[in-house]
Order: C-alpha cells, then structure tokens, then sequence
C-alpha cells in the first residue's frame, strides 16, 4: 500500500509547488479564469479523499457521500440566507448578535438582513453531517456488500428527496444568494473575481493540509488497523482490532471531510441545488477513487485534479454520465487497483492464456 | 376516508407494487444464480417500455411487446458475457460498481436514443378516461392488464422452477455451483440465461405499466431501489416473499401519498428499506438461521 519513493512530507512540498505552477502558468497564459474550476475541483477532491479513505483503507462502499457534501452545503447556505432581523429585539437574538453568530450584512433594497454568521454555519454543517453519519454510520455499517452499498444509497437518495421536496430549501432550484464567506483577513470565499487568486490558495491549501493528516492517518497504528479491516475483517477482529469502531469513525471523518467541502463550495459559487445531492454525484465520487486505486490517497487526488477539472471545464459536453460510467466500468474490468496498476502486457498475456510474472498485471 | 376511496388507493398500490414484485424477482432471479445483485436491474424494466413504444410504431402492439422483451433479454446476457462472465473471483465491491455502471451506460444510450421525453404506449384496451366500476371506485383497465401480467409472470417461474428439468437445473446452480457442475449443469450458460430471463420479465412489465406510469430515460433508478427494497423485505431469493412484500410496499407508498407531500413517497420506502437493512436483514419472511448460511 504504502509505495516506497519520496517521503510524505516531501511529497505534499511537490503537491504545493505543482499548485503555485499551475497558478503561475494560467496568469502568464491569461487563462486566469481557469481558477475558478480549479477551486470547485479542490473542495470536490477534498470529498473524494475522505472516501478515498473509507473505501480504500478501511474497505467499505459508500453510495451516499453526495449526500453528506449536501447536508453541509443546504446547512450553509439555509442558515447564510435566513433573515431574522424581524426578531434581532429578542432577547437570546440580542445575544447571539453580541456573540457574533448573527451578523448584519446590507441586502438589494438598501436594507440591512441579519443572519447567521458563517463560521457557525460551518461548524452547524460539518456537525450536522457528522452526526447523521455517526447515526447512520453505527448500524449500517454493520452490513456488508451488497447490503451495505444499498443502506447507503439509500440514504443519499433520501437526502436528495428531501432536498428536492422540501419548499424551506428551494425544492428544485436549490438556495442562491448565499453571502461570501470572509474566512481570514482578506480572504472571503465568494466568486467575485478580485478574490480568485486568494480562493485558489485557500482551497488547495486545504487539500494539502489533508493530504499531510491523511497521510500521517493511514502511517499510523490506526492506518493499519483499517488496513487489517479491509484484508480481512474477521481476522483484524481475532487480532483486536475494534472493527465496528474503526469503521465508525472513519465513515464519519469521510463525512465531515464531505460536509466541509459542501460548505465552502456553497460560499464559493453562492448556492447550491439539489442536483449535488443527487446519487449521480455520488456515484462520480466512486469512480474517482476507483480511477485512481483503492488504497492511494495520491492517486484519488490525482484522478478527482483531472477528471473534476475537465468535467467543470465541459470537456465532456452532454455525455458526461455516460462518461464517468463507462470509466467505472473499464477501471472495475481492466484495472480494479487503479490506472495506475494497469499494465497492458499484463493483459495481452492474460488473453493468450500465459500467466503474468510475479509482479505484472493484476 | 370514503371507502371507495380507500379501494382507489388500494388498486393504485395493487399496480404500481405488481412492478415491484417484478423488479424484485429479476433481482432474486441473478442472485439465486450469481450472488450478484444486479444494479441494472432498474433499467431492463426502463428498456422494456421503451423499445415497445418505439416499436410499436411499425407494429402491431403484441408484436412490439415481444420484441422488446426479446431485445431486453439479449441485452442482459450481453451485459453478463460481456461484463461478468470473464472475472476471475471479482469481490462483491468490484460486481456492485461494475453493475452500477452498466446501469449509468443502459441510462445514457437510452437518453442518447430517445431523448428526455415522457414516452408511453397506448392502453391495450379502452382509453385514458374509460374504466371499470368496482364497488364505487373508477378503476382503468390497463390495471387489470398489469395484475394479469404480474401473475402469470409469478406463475410462470415458479411452474419453471418446479417442474422443467431447466429449472431444476438452476435451482442446483444457486444451491451449490461446483456440485451442479460436477453433475454435468451447464453452470455457465444458465447464469446468462439467468440475466436474460430477469430482463425478459422486467421488460414486460415495464411494456405493460407504461400507459399508466410512463417511462423515461430515467426511470429505472428508483425503479431498482424500490425492487430491491422489495427483494431484502421478501427475503433475498424468496419469490414468494416478494411478492407479499411487493404488493404490501405498493399499498404503504400508494396511502403515505394521502396524508405526506408526493416527493416524500420515496423517503418512505427508502426509510423502510434502512430499517429492514438494519433491524432484519434477512427480511421478514425468512428464518435468521437460513440468512446466516447465505453469503453478503
């Protein structure tokens, strides 16, 4: 699992100095524009590596990781849009004003609305999605296969349901209007073009802080714990692992990593719509950690940079389902370790009937 | 609520969970003989409805029906020669994703044929607004038609099953493959025909539901969670239980629509289906100690 080559730390150095290039070389080519679809692919990837995790290490599906970046994105921006100056006299409204969970921001009309403040939204958003999953998490994990794609699917179409269905979150078109976010000294995470350069750092500083604790994570005692759980559960269990537990708790970091993606990508755009609980993204998120290997955080980041980008870019036009389905299906057939294992002479001597040396194919 | 009401729901339940019953047995058909659960199963039924009213075009509507059928069922064995055939010892994570994408690609070449549009076939008897009095409540044949159907497809697998030596050939498969192999079963050529007979059926119900229920591109997703909800509250592999749990579910969802919004329908079976998951995995027909032999 862990490759040998460079070590983590050196790794993530080079992950920064790809992102200044990239910077660099779209300002000199005037293709300043493209960070905008490179940020939205930092926070998606930020989804991919928490089931990157899941899947890769610990071993079990989830068919329902769109949901989660749901939960966080609606929470953010329900709570980012709701005006309650109408009660700012109220007492405990008074306080919260005084504490900063409520702020006053001007509206179209020359008013002033006064909502939630979005670091709580933040905090709302990931506890929220968290504790749904550690809710949905502690019994369903307990099924396995089959049975355990199915809860989660199920779950991610129920989230996408209710989103659809409910007046409160905009039924079908979602929540727009949602305020910038000003996450530190000036930088606001929101889509005005002053800021583009700042959101790109900040996103992809984010993916590298996570790709380091990931990376540390699945180094550690608890790394090849979940290691042991997707070997062989019942065996990790003899040698006393606490499987159960160990499952739990990464389905909830998966979760929380997704929830926090929803949220920041919920300022960065200024709303969110239903379409981004909806299983298909769910589904796009399996397959980039399919296209990039179970068990390789690097490669999943890998295959979210280019296939986010290129989808948010259009590349695929109006096939882009079909796209990403028919890359699941050549990934599961020819590859299940991730492009990255495959190995043409591999297959060319499967065909023939010759076995692979040790070593090739898979 | 006026009884016939009541009768009104009820008959739209009977219906719209005859499909399930049908969604659920393609379901049971593939994993008695494979221990997959096919994620496409959905879009058989979606094909079904839609090559029939293609078809139905430039022919008659018998003859357009079993055409599709017999399209669906090609399509299913292709997609088990062409897809699973050939793994060698996949893991159940590699069958779920290379079934869900089958799906995602079924879904898309059905979208890149026929476009977005709401497509039905004409009702077989009468129109939309002719129907059948029964105790007060205004029923449309096209209901009938669909109860017939679903039954004589449920009778029909299980004379199959009983009584053909093919049947009792397939049985032997999903008991114990290696044993039926040593026995001289065709164990290779019946799981294809296992795709093929779950897409055959769920291409005729989804031919003969299409004038009440409509088909699209994109009806067979819930189409599929809905039969496997079905399938799991049966008892995975009990046609029997299925169809219980088939028309049971139709019923629950066709009442929950009178009292909680209609985009909430589904967040009710798939609710159930969480808590069967989780409460009795082995659904509810079936003995706990028969589900512990089973493999997940």
């Amino acid at each position: 699992m862990t490759r040998p080559g460079l070590p983590a730390p050196a790794r993530v150095a080079l992950l920064a100095v790809a992102v200044v290039a990239v910077q660099l070389a779209t300002q000199a080519s005037g293709r300043g524009f493209y960070l905008t679809q490179l940020t939205m692919t930092g926070y998606y990837a930020l989804v991919v590596l928490g089931l990157s995790l899941l899947m890769g290490y610990a071993g079990q599906i989830s068919l329902g990781q769109a949901g989660f970046f749901a939960i966080g994105g609606y929470a953010a921006a329900f709570l980012s849009t709701i005006d309650v100056s109408a009660q700012r006299a109220l007492p405990a409204f008074a306080l919260a004003t005084r504490m900063g969970l409520l702020v006053a921001r001007p509206d179209l009309y020359g008013g002033t609305t006064l909502g939630v403040n979005p670091w709580a939204g933040l905090v709302l958003g990931v506890g929220l999605a968290s504790g749904v999953a550690f809710a949905v998490g502690v019994p369903v994990l307990r099924l396995r296969g089959h049975y355990l794609a199915m809860a989660t699917l199920a779950f991610g179409t129920i989230v996408s349901a209710v989103a659809v269905g409910t007046q409160r979150l905009g039924a079908a078109d979602g929540i727009s209007g949602v305020p910038p976010f000003p996450i530190l000294p000036g930088v606001r995470i929101g889509g005005g073009s002053a800021d583009r350069v700042a959101n790109y750092y900040l996103a992809w500083g984010l993916v590298a802080l996570a790709m380091l604790l990931l990376g540390n994570l699945v180094r550690s005692r608890t790394g090849r714990a979940l290691r042991a759980i997707h070997g062989a559960e019942d065996a990790a269990r003899a040698m006393g692992v606490d499987a159960a537990r160990m499952k739990v708790r990464v389905f909830v970091l998966a979760a929380a990593m997704a929830a926090a993606a929803g949220v920041l990508l919920t300022h960065y755009v200024g709303g969110i719509g239903p379409s981004e609980a909806s299983v298909m993204k769910s589904v796009r998120y399996v397959a980039m950690v399919a296209v990039g290997g179970m068990g390789s955080l690097w490669g999943a980041l890998s295959a979210a940079a280019v296939l986010e980008f290129l989808s948010l870019r259009g590349v695929f036009g109006a096939h882009d389902d079909a796209v990403f389905g028919g890359i699941l299906v050549l990934v599961m057939l020819f590859a299940p370790d991730g492009i990255l294992s495959f190995r043409a002479r591999g297959i060319v001597e499967k065909l023939r009937g010759r076995p692979a040396r040790p070593g090739e194919g898979t | 609520m006026t009884l016939d009401l009541a009768l009104q729901y009820l008959v739209a339940g009977l219906t719209y969970g005859a499909i399930y019953v049908v969604v659920a047995i393609g379901f049971n058909i593939v994993y008695s003989a494979t221990g997959i659960i096919n994620f496409a199963q959905g879009e058989f039924v979606m094909l079904g409805g839609m090559i029939a009213v293609q078809a139905s075009r430039s022919m008659p509507l018998p003859a357009a029906i079993a055409l599709a059928v017999a399209a669906a069922a090609a399509v299913g064995a292709l997609v088990e020669v062409a897809f699973l055939r050939w793994l060698r010892k996949p893991t159940v994570l590699r069958m779920v994703v290379i079934t869900i994408g089958v799906s995602i690609l079924l879904r898309e070449g059905a979208l890149f044929l026929w476009g977005e549009g709401v497509r039905s076939l004409p009702y077989f008897t009468g129109d939309e607004v002719s129907s059948v009095g029964i105790l007060g409540a205004r029923i449309s044949p096209q209901v009938f038609w669909v109860l017939g159907t679903v039954a004589l497809i449920v009778g029909a697998l299980e004379w199959f099953y009983r009584r053909t030596l093919l049947g009792w050939e397939m049985q032997a498969c999903a008991a114990n493959k290696d044993a039926a192999s040593l026995c001289g079963v065709p164990v290779r050529r019946l799981v294809t025909l296992s795709f093929a007979m779950a897409a055959a059926i769920g291409a005729l119900a989804g031919a003969v539901v299409s004038p009440i229920t409509y088909t699209s591109y994109a009806a067979g997703g819930p189409l599929a969670i809905k039969g496997f909800t079905v399938a799991i509250l049966g008892g995975l592999g009990n046609s029997g239980g299925a169809v219980a749990a088939g028309l049971a579910l139709g019923v629950v969802e066709s009442f929950a629509v009178s009292v909680l919004p209609a985009a909430y329908k589904d967040v009710v079976t798939l609710s159930l289906l969480l808590a069967v998951l989780v409460v009795r995995p082995s659904g509810l027909f079936a003995s706990g100690e028969a589900a512990r032999l089973k493999e997940f």
